[in-house]
């Protein structure tokens, strides 16, 4: 790694909206210059109010944050001219052209003239806008919109570079144009990103680092491979024909936690997962153990561990649930691009 | 702060682009003035044999009326617009860059002035092809222009204000309701004030569409009284600033809840 400063370091922030709504209980993130980091967790974690700190639109009611190396409570102008910041909503003017969007953008930070000029048309070239430079943005699809939102936040060359929720919305055909696009930006010189998502498989596959966002606070962190190795062996899902009863489940848990190769099962409503170093060897034995127990299963299926299977360890709920617990309905979309077997 | 300068302008040219890019609603805010102009002060051409109005024809009287009163329906209509900004994410976008807040706040007020002043001298224009006479010449109507933009901007500003503290469309739609029709008959837009009862002329000098009105008028007429230009343009510039101190006071409200 460099010597230079963090990207970001954000230290034990706590924000809390109106009405007692706890939006971060002390959430620390560092993030290594010319890194992906990507803030995973459902609807109502605390990633966009993260972002919102560090991107000084909101004030963190204690802890501290730098960017960039500058403080973002003290210095906020200087955090500004090294930010650039792709918000969920678009945030484009609707009425005027895509380059008249980045010519103002750009001016706001200082450029002007022939450089203003060759840098929009670099970036109209780069995110595929040149045709579409002279039409108003109202007309434009929701792939190009995003990627008009990126040039947006890349106008002025960011030294670190938000991208909260790039792909929420978007047809599966745009969403991996935007992958690729923001795979590109990676490989930039120097440039970090700080990258909000909801998708597991977006964190997967896009971030170097990844911390999992609950509740307001971090709950593990590390590389997407090391956090999928850290849940040895294979994970099983069995599903069941009813949910077993509370006083049931513990003698359950223990019968299965019991049989040879199993590491540790958890009960989930009508689902079972279990984590085996042989994910294979051990369904045999599962089933047989449920027969004897009176539990109908109706599926088993064995999988390499997903980031939903870290989920699940440390955040204790599974990812769709928590996506549920905040009204969000498009929690089987968000688990519905990670469900297949790895 | 020597950038402020030229960014309340990229923010002005901004706001004035979404007015120009929308023919029809330049056309719409035309199409009011001149129903009052011609309809109205036709229907009620008559109104001036009863005295007191200090013009010869009713069209000379109603011309600062109906400018005055556009000022107010075109500018009350503000908070929609910056709803619109921050429901979008637009005014979120412009504050992580280093533009200067009063940048964002004055480019709104710049480019309501701008209008403003374009809708009146629209207006006088329309009431000169009718026939009208102003005999207060050019010096009149820009009295006039002036007043009506500063009364523009006391509304725009509390538009933008109720905008960024209610953020719903509901509450500007039901205040602007509310409030258009009495402060247009509560004050001298259409009768001169000698024939207001004297209840309603009283209501009248407190509300500030008359103060622009009063103001206007005078300025026009063959023989301004530069007393009342100058109280009643005074207590409006007054109010104006009282009015963008508020809506600059709600929108650091509005940052610190974002």
């Amino acid at each position: 790694m460099s010597t230079r400063a963090p990207a970001v370091q954000a230290r034990q922030l706590v924000k809390t909206y109106p009405g007692d709504v706890t939006a971060l209980s002390g959430l620390d993130i560092t993030v290594e210059p010319g890194t992906v980091f990507g803030l995973l967790g459902p609807n109502g974690a605390g990633k966009s109010t993260t972002v919102k700190i560090l991107t000084t639109l909101a004030r963190p009611d204690s802890g501290t944050a730098t960017v960039a190396g500058h403080d973002v409570l003290r210095h906020a102008d200087r955090v500004r001219r090294a930010i650039g910041v792709v918000a969920q909503k678009s945030g484009a003017d609707p009425v005027a052209t895509g380059r008249e969007n980045l010519q103002l953008q750009g001016r706001l930070y200082g450029l002007r003239g022939a450089d203003l000029n060759r840098r929009v048309t670099e970036l109209l070239d780069r995110f595929r806008l040149s045709d579409a430079a002279g039409r108003q943005v109202k007309g434009y699809s929701g792939g190009m919109q995003r990627r008009l939102d990126v040039a947006l936040g890349l106008v002025h060359r960011p030294e670190v570079l938000f991208l909260d929720e790039p792909t929420t919305g978007l047809d599966p055909e745009a969403r991996t144009a935007m992958w690729d696009e923001i795979t590109r930006l990676a490989g930039d010189e120097g440039l970090s990103i700080l990258l909000t998502t909801h998708y597991l498989e977006e964190a997967d596959r896009l971030a170097d680092r990844i911390a999992v966002v609950d509740r307001g606070h971090v709950v593990v962190e590390g590389t997407p491979d090391g956090l999928k190795g850290e849940l040895r062996g294979d994970a099983v899902h069995l599903e069941l024909r009813a949910p077993v009863q509370d006083a049931g489940r513990t003698l359950l848990e223990g019968a299965l936690a019991a049989l040879p190769g199993v590491r540790e099962t958890q009960f989930d409503g009508r689902r079972v997962s279990v984590r085996a170093d042989d994910g294979a060897a051990a369904v045999p034995a599962l089933l047989g153990a449920l027969e004897r127990a009176g539990v109908a299963v109706t599926a088993a299926t064995v999988a390499r561990p997903s980031l939903d299977d870290v989920y699940l360890r440390y955040a204790g709920r599974r990812y769709s649930e928590a996506q549920a617990a905040t009204g969000d309905e498009s929690a089987a979309d968000a688990l519905a691009p990670a469900g297949g077997a790895r | 702060m020597s950038t402020a300068i030229p960014q309340t302008w990229y923010m002005t040219q901004r706001q004035l682009m979404v007015f120009l890019r929308q023919p029809a609603y330049l056309l719409i805010t035309l199409i009011q003035p001149v129903v009052w102009l011609f309809l109205f002060g036709n229907l009620f051409k008559k109104v001036v044999e009863l005295g007191g109005f200090g013009t010869t024809t009713y069209l000379d009287y109603l011309i600062p009326g109906v400018v005055v009163m556009s000022a107010l329906s075109s500018n009350m209509w503000a908070g929609m617009a910056t709803l619109d900004e921050i429901q979008r994410g637009t005014l979120n976008r412009f504050l992580t860059t280093p533009v200067s807040r009063g940048a964002l706040m004055n480019g709104n007020v710049v480019s309501n002035g701008l209008v403003t002043a374009l809708q009146s001298v629209v207006i006088v224009l329309l009431g000169l092809l009718g026939g009208a006479e102003l005999p207060g010449g050019a010096g009149g109507v820009l009295i006039l222009v002036v007043a009506a933009v500063l009364l523009g901007t006391v509304f725009g500003a509390l538009s933008n204000a109720l905008g960024m503290l209610v953020r719903e469309r509901e509450s500007i739609i039901g205040i602007n309701t509310f409030l258009l029709l009495p402060l247009t008959f509560l004050s001298s837009a259409f009768m001169a004030p000698s024939q207001m009862p004297s209840w309603m002329r009283h209501m009248a000098d407190f509300n500030p569409l008359n103060w622009a009105m009063v103001a206007g008028r005078s300025a026009m007429s063959g023989h301004p009284d530069p007393s009342d230009v100058l109280t009643r343009g005074g207590a409006l510039l007054v109010l104006a600033v009282a009015a963008v101190w508020l809506s600059t006071r709600t929108f650091r409200s509005y940052q610190r809840s974002v």
